[in-house]
């Protein structure tokens, strides 16, 4: 991105640290450009303080990390899905976010503008949750044609300074955004605030200012969220995968699939908001689901919520190699029994 | 015949509906408020221009009373803020308002790099020797020896001197006042706002309610009264020789003003310049 930015008239900056990124990030936002920030899991957890000012602010921003082995330093370089849960709930309080997770070099371009579009559109900051190999790997790229993209930008006040409330939503429950510089003069705090943007300590702005921030997103969910299905039509036993896992899945589902199992694969593109509805209605067919994670157990207790009474069986995978398909197609077998 | 009214000369700089403010009595955070203002409204400064940042505590609270686009941010993480402000929108004027703990404890390593970057903005602290809002707490600039909520024996630790350490970071204009001197500490808002680069304020404020009372330093009159008796006047000297030790001695005074290139003017050089390559 040093490269690149300043090329088309960007600007890329190396922050003192990742607290200092984030909020540099929210500046940039409230000063009406673009912004986003890269890092690794440590970096997550130093930039989640701010990352709760974007959500209280509701200032757009993409946040992308490439997800290492942890906890702490862990492995540096090395593959894990061990920050799906730290981009949900990292920073303190009650909030929604929303994260993508790539599952290869195209989608790595392909999310990152959708995550582009859904925090202006939202007004949320949006993770894009590549793992490391995604993060490594090179393959085919296919840039398109500018025209062909689809560009989304925040909504503008639709009223004159002395009339505009920053936090007033409209009926999508997001608010339109004036920037810096504009002539709205407005204020924007951390702090519980009314719809002037004014600090407010009551019960009644907590509650109405909290439900809408989480409702915006909640009820929005089935237009944010993307799933690819696989062989899922008739499927009785489900793989749920994301990121780099998922395309090995892809292959043991497809091998399953000519020993006559009815097995399918739902990878997961959106974790956050997460599609219990969709997994809700699927479990009605199924007679086992298995989840794929590389980590210890994060992402499989929504599902497990999910698909209930549906069996589920766990797939970890500590320490830099995702699943081998092999490994997915036993677990499959088993499930057949 | 004299016309009057019952609006207050300040009144177009401030959000009137968010008074009365949060701060104590005999509090000086409104005085150097007041003299911000008293500089806007003396510059006939471009309001539309104007982006206020500040962090926590009660001078972070200063953001929101300036009737300007104005952004309340996280504890520490003003400076940062700011500096992501400036780069996305060249043609703001920043100003940070906030407090000695807040930009120096948890902030200090944001503003020692925007100072080293020369990020234009300016930088206002208000600096009452501890921090206020949350019952009065040892900070990086709390004398040696002196009692708070954290320190009951005595302060074990030395203090930051904030002008020295501005301008070893690399800021181009540092100065020094209280909240007594307002002409000048008004005089040099002025210089800090038309400067062009990182410009960094000390304002010595009176904390009564909390720092005074841990200390017996007297009421708000009595602490003033001090900060005239202990203050002197020394324009130029270099800044780490402006010592600041608020029951003996105070030096105050404008101690850097220099130029050199901006970050942001450097960020679009360099995009003009990458255009070729």
């Amino acid at each position: 991105m040093a490269l690149r930015l300043p090329k088309v008239g960007g600007a890329y900056v190396q922050f003192e640290d990742e607290l200092g990124s984030m909020a540099a990030v929210i500046g940039a936002s409230y000063a009406g450009v673009k912004s986003m920030t890269a890092t690794s899991g440590p970096g997550l957890s130093l930039m989640q303080e701010n990352i709760g000012l974007a959500v209280m602010t509701e200032a757009p921003c993409v946040i992308v990390d490439v997800m290492r082995g942890s906890p702490s330093t862990g492995q540096p370089t090395k593959a894990a899905q061990g920050d799906v849960m730290q981009c949900r709930w990292g920073s303190h309080g009650d909030y929604e976010i929303i994260a993508l997770v790539p599952a290869s070099v195209q989608e790595m371009f392909d999310l990152t503008i959708e995550a582009f579009n859904l925090s202006e559109r939202y007004r949320v900051p949006t993770m894009v949750m590549a793992d490391e190999v995604i993060g490594h790997v090179r393959e085919r790229l296919v840039i398109p044609d500018p025209n062909n993209i689809t560009i989304m930008n925040r909504k503008k006040p639709d009223r004159p300074p002395g009339e505009y409330l920053p936090f007033q939503p409209g009926e999508d429950l997001v608010p339109p955004m004036a920037c810096f510089g504009e002539g709205y003069h407005f204020h924007a705090t951390g702090l519980t605030h009314d719809e002037r943007g004014y600090p407010d300590m009551s019960i009644e702005t907590q509650e109405k200012l909290v439900r809408r921030l989480c409702e915006k997103i909640r009820r929005n969910a089935n237009k944010i969220i993307r799933l690819d299905k696989l062989f899922v039509d008739d499927a009785e036993i489900l793989v749920v995968a994301f990121g780099s896992p998922a395309r090995s899945a892809a292959s043991a589902v497809a091998t399953a699939r000519s020993e006559g199992i009815k097995a399918g694969l739902l990878r997961l593109i959106t974790i956050w908001p997460f599609p219990t509805e969709e997994l809700e209605e699927l479990s009605k067919q199924l007679k086992s689901a298995i989840v794929l994670e590389m980590n210890y157990g994060q992402l499989v207790r929504e599902v497990e919520r999910a698909v209930k009474p549906t069996p589920v069986s766990f797939l970890p995978k500590l320490g830099e190699e995702p699943h081998r398909p092999e490994e997915v197609l036993s677990a499959i077998r088993r499930c057949k029994g | 015949m004299t016309e009057t009214s019952s609006k207050h000369p300040l009144d177009d700089f401030l959000r009137m509906d968010r008074m009365p403010h949060i701060w104590c009595e005999g509090c000086g955070l409104g005085t150097t408020l007041n003299c911000f203002s008293q500089a806007l409204k003396e510059l006939d400064f471009d309001l539309n221009r104007l982006a206020v940042v500040s962090g926590i505590g009660c001078a972070g609270r200063a953001s929101g009373y300036v009737n300007a686009d104005a952004f309340h941010t996280t504890h520490g993480r003003a400076i940062a803020f700011a500096t992501g402000v400036k780069i996305a929108d060249p043609n703001l004027k920043i100003v940070v308002l906030s407090g000695d703990g807040d930009l120096f404890a948890i902030g200090g390593n944001h503003f020692i790099h925007a100072a080293r970057r020369n990020v234009d903005m300016l930088v206002i602290c208000s600096n009452n020797f501890n921090y206020g809002m949350t019952g009065g707490q040892v900070g990086p600039t709390t004398p040696s020896h002196a009692l708070t909520m954290t320190t009951p024996y005595g302060n074990i630790e030395h203090p930051f001197n904030l002008v020295a350490l501005a301008a070893a970071s690399g800021a181009v204009f540092v100065s020094r006042w209280t909240a007594l001197h307002v002409r000048r500490l008004t005089e040099s808002i002025k210089k800090g706002l038309q400067k062009k680069g990182f410009s960094f304020i000390e304002v010595i404020v009176p904390c009564p309610e909390i720092y005074g009372r841990y200390n017996k330093l007297g009421d708000a009159l009595k602490m003033i009264r001090d900060l005239k008796t202990n203050s002197v006047i020394k324009y130029g000297v270099p800044a780490h020789e402006a010592e600041i030790d608020p029951d003996r001695r105070i030096v105050l005074g404008e101690f850097v003003d220099t130029e050199k290139p901006e970050y942001s003017d450097r960020i679009r050089a360099l995009v003009e310049r990458s255009k070729g390559e």
